[in-house]
């Protein structure tokens, strides 16, 4: 199903009339990690460097109705071999009408308001071995219809093919443990990976108000893991079932204050849960006249299942500081601390990046992991804190 | 006999009626016949290189191209597009300018496709890390300020009227402007920016107006200096377009996502 919708939809730029004005933009990034604990796992490796390249092409023809777009995506891991890996981020062709808009092939659609974390946001699959706040995702082949209408734009979906999560391999590093082997991924639906998945989304703008409300029919994206032997060795299968998951996204935008609130409520035949995330930004600007913008982002983070969820979130509070200089290095930075209410675990990020010259950005990213309680799926981290220090260049 | 001084009366009556229109009359119809000139474009868009200087001198170049449509009673919308810095190339800014409550603004994210709903209350922040703040690059309405016509005198051999003008807003970052505006074309020349400690803060300076559709006039080139930090913002304006046959459409929330 993949190569026939990549077939037509290269097929259908080759067909397109005369290939003007093709445009070119991407990254190329070298990044290095660093560790300061010996590993959970003594196979899993220390310092880390992997280089990633991501292209895109552009084309837009009739008057900019129709447009097409392909972006593969490649990175090479020194120690990871499940993180060196290659994806076509997207390979679409779009129609654009006065009312109404066409996306076919392979693409990527964001849904969601909040930052702690992106749980309305279902359609593409996360990349997980790129990165843990799981914001990079798999190309999605889909069908997707957009209407636009006065009260609200609705979005159809038809999305054929699935695609598994991405996790660390053996030598991978921040990782959970044990580790997840893919070999032994299975699925409730017969079809497995083939199944036809649906998903509809109305949005739309009401004064002070951005609202979403959206409904997935389809092969959870999240998988369930479970402890099973593979070569003598305690591993983690994953299990795809079939969800209905409703949704919705809300965000308040009043003077200094965004409001925001995701919502969803998972419905399958071998876990079913809920989850939320809400809270607020609030942004003092100018600080001490300069330039300087500080935001204070404060989230609480909902999960039905308690401690069982398979993510650290499960009744957790993020505090927030983003810093933002409005210079012309458009430099930025943001603290994070995730505390879980009921112990003393802690989730300490740092993000910051800055451009240097016209064409480079330097990015910085640390996570400290303080785990002191019950919690899984965060202890597995305990030893990885790191260090990540990521140079890009940009055309 | 008796008609010369009937005729005198009415003469004095009406200048006297001129002078009687206060400072603050003159400059409201200054800028209210400013604006009548300036209405019914339509639909616009423009390059623009962004030129930042800082004290030393050295400079870096940013690209961006603009749409705007305009919208009557109220502020117009605007789409701008970020071709360089390599980095955010596809970043795309919408917003919807209002007289009497605050703009909405989106911004579009385009490594995670994310489309952001922004606060609009940062009207004194700088736009692109420039020395032109987010209010300087909304689109100006005659509501916005209160006015105060001060002199009338010459600017670099040009007759120019000279406004005070106190924006309504009080998160402006400005407590007042002083504007020197073109008695012919009736767009401003040299802008003053006063900081809310009323110090001079900046001075705009508008270069070679040219006319569009035999009315529209627009500058292709402002020099913004910011007199207490060293700094300055060159903007060089190509490519005006008029009449593109925009609408709502083309400043929608999707239309961020493939502003290229």
């Amino acid at each position: 199903m993949r190569k026939g919708l990549v077939a037509s939809a290269v097929f259908l730029l080759v067909i397109s009339s005369p290939l003007q004005a093709v445009s070119w933009r991407g990254n190329v990034t070298v990044q290095e990690r660093l560790f300061f604990q010996d590993p959970a796992d003594p196979r899993q490796h220390g310092n880390n460097f992997s280089i990633a390249a991501q292209p895109e092409m552009y084309h837009e023809w009739d008057e900019g109705k129709q447009t097409f777009t392909f972006i593969p995506f490649a990175r090479l891991d020194q120690g990871d071999n499940k993180r060196t890996h290659a994806d076509i981020r997207e390979l679409a062709w779009s129609y654009i009408a006065r009312d109404y808009e066409w996306t076919v092939g392979i693409s990527k659609v964001y849904w969601g308001v909040t930052e702690a974390r992106h749980i309305v946001d279902i359609i593409n699959q996360t990349d997980l071995v790129e990165e843990l706040d799981q914001e990079d995702k798999l190309g999605q082949p889909m069908i997707n219809l957009t209407l636009i209408r006065d009260w609200g734009n609705i979005d159809l979906f038809v999305l054929p093919g699935f695609r598994e999560r991405t996790f660390a391999g053996v030598k991978g590093r921040p990782r959970i443990i044990p580790r997840v082997e893919k070999n032994l991924t299975s699925y409730e639906s017969s079809q497995e990976d083939k199944h036809v998945d649906a998903a509809v989304r109305w949005s739309h703008v009401v004064g002070d108000m951005d609202i979403g409300l959206s409904w997935f029919h389809g092969t959870s994206r999240e998988p369930i893991l479970s402890p099973a032997e593979y070569n003598g060795e305690i591993v983690l299968a994953p299990f795809y079932q079939i969800i209905d998951q409703a949704g919705l996204d809300l965000q308040l935008t009043k003077g200094n204050w965004l409001w925001k609130l995701e919502a969803i409520n998972l419905d399958g035949n071998y876990v079913s849960y809920r989850q939320a995330t809400g809270g607020f930004e609030y942004t003092f600007y100018g600080i001490a006249e300069t330039a300087t913008d500080i935001g204070l982002v404060v989230e609480y983070l909902y999960d039905s299942r308690g401690e069982l969820a398979t993510t650290p979130f499960e009744d957790d509070f993020l505090t927030g500081l983003r810093l933002t200089l409005n210079d012309e290095q458009s430099t930025d930075a943001l603290l994070g601390v995730i505390k879980d209410k009921h112990d003393d675990s802690y989730l300490i990020s740092l993000e910051g990046s800055r451009r240097i010259g016209d064409n480079w950005k330097l990015s910085i990213q640390g996570s400290k992991f303080l785990v002191d309680g019950l919690d899984q799926s965060l202890k597995s981290f305990a030893e990885d804190d790191f260090l990540q220090v990521e140079l890009g260049y940009y055309f | 006999m008796k008609k010369t001084p009937l005729l005198l009366l009415l003469l004095s009556i009406t200048t006297s009626y001129a002078w009687a229109l206060t400072a603050e009359e003159k400059g409201l119809q200054i800028a209210q016949k400013a604006d009548r000139l300036d209405s019914g474009w339509g639909d616009q868009k423009q390059s623009m290189e962004m030129i930042l200087r800082n004290k030393q001198g050295q400079e870096s170049r940013r690209q961006i191209r603009g749409r705007s449509l305009e919208v009557i009673g109220d502020g117009d919308k605007a789409l701008s597009i970020f071709d360089s810095p390599a980095d955010v190339k596809g970043t795309a800014f919408l917003s919807f300018t209002h007289v009497n409550e605050p703009d909405d603004q989106w911004l579009y994210l385009p490594a995670l496709k994310r489309v952001k709903r922004i606060a609009s209350k940062n009207k004194s922040g700088p736009f692109m890390g420039s020395e032109f703040a987010f209010e300087d690059m909304s689109s100006q309405e005659v509501d916005k300020y209160t006015y105060k016509w001060l002199r009338d005198e010459q600017l670099d051999g040009k007759d120019v009227y000279v406004i005070e003008r106190v924006p309504v807003d009080k998160h402006s970052g400005y407590t007042r402007q002083i504007v020197w505006g073109d008695r012919e074309i009736y767009h401003p020349l040299k802008v003053e920016f006063y900081d809310r400690k009323n110090a001079l803060l900046k001075t705009l300076v508008l270069f070679d107006y040219k006319q569009y559709l035999g009315k529209y006039w627009r500058p292709d080139r402002m020099e913004m200096t910011n007199h207490q930090n060293g700094k300055s913002t060159t903007l060089l304006f190509t490519d005006y377009v008029f009449n593109n046959g925009f609408s709502d459409r083309d400043f929608d929330r999707n239309s961020l996502k493939r502003a290229r």
